[in-house]
């Protein structure tokens, strides 16, 4: 294990629409804020190593939209988009996020907020996904379960069903 | 839709903080309700109606015991989500790994200004 594997994301279920991230990096947020809203560094890390990242899309203004998209191993094509709500610069960023391998992606899509709050030279991030109703949160999971149902499936659990 | 629907209901369930507070204390082991009420500072009827839903969905189950009834955790009902929440986990995990090396490198960028 790296010295990075050790430090974790946690997830959590504060109330019954809402999914949070949290994780710590060791970098300034100005930096965190970089690798998550240039198109060419969200290409190196989004694909969380189960497949290729095929589509990375960025309109960064409020207003603009987003997509991304992976071929996942033994899964597919996978695609998700959305629009930019607010941008707060190394702060603060809210974004719908819809996935596509569902119907009515749109009327479905979640809001994500992602603050980033640094301390000593470290940066908090925490990403709040917010779903609009329980059934697209129960979309949402249910199109994860069905593939982490298979064993063989395991590392595409995430992919499957939300991964942003 | 309906072969994953009990699990998102026992989501449903679990997602309630005061189900939760429950569920952690049941992980302790079988508590009858007044336990329950004590424990939570809720009255009574808002207990059994946390202690319904939970029974509903298989996290909790019940016994009688004379004239009480004993609540104890069923964790296989949870499974799914536990597994749930760590699979997604764990993608994220590795996700932000890679983010890590990214960061490195601009890290390194800065100090070489």
């Amino acid at each position: 294990m790296t010295v990075a594997g050790s430090r974790k994301a946690t997830v959590t279920l504060p109330s019954d629409t809402q999914i949070l991230i949290t994780r710590e990096f060791h970098a300034p947020k100005e930096l965190v804020w970089k690798a998550w809203t240039t198109p060419e560094l969200v290409r190196r890390w989004w694909h969380a190593n189960r497949g290729e990242m095929t589509v990375c899309e960025i309109d960064f203004r409020v207003g603009g939209k987003w997509r991304y998209a992976m071929h996942a191993e033994g899964f597919g094509e996978v695609g998700f988009h959305g629009e930019y709500r607010e941008i707060e610069p190394f702060e603060r960023l809210v974004s719908t996020e819809a996935y596509e391998g569902i119907p009515d992606a749109d009327a479905h899509a979640a809001v994500d907020t992602l603050t980033l709050t640094e301390l000593d030279g470290r940066t908090l991030m925490t990403v709040l996904v917010e779903h609009p109703t329980k059934e697209g949160r129960d979309m949402h999971i249910e199109s994860g379960m069905e593939d982490g149902m298979q064993d063989a499936m395991n590392l595409l659990e995430g992919v499957a069903a939300e991964l942003r | 839709m309906a072969r994953a629907a009990t699990t998102a209901d026992a989501f449903n369930a679990v997602a309630e903080p005061r189900r939760r507070q429950i569920l952690d204390v049941l992980a302790g082991g079988e508590r009858p309700v007044n336990d329950l009420v004590a424990h939570l500072g809720l009255a009574q009827p808002l207990v059994s109606k946390h202690l319904r839903v939970l029974r509903e969905v298989g996290a909790v189950e019940v016994r009688g015991d004379g004239r009480r009834r004993l609540y104890r955790l069923n964790g296989a009902a949870l499974k799914p989500i536990h597994d749930w929440v760590q699979g997604y986990e764990e993608t994220w995990s590795e996700r932000f790994e890679q983010l890590d090396v990214v960061l490195g490198e601009l890290n390194e960028e800065e100090e070489g200004r």
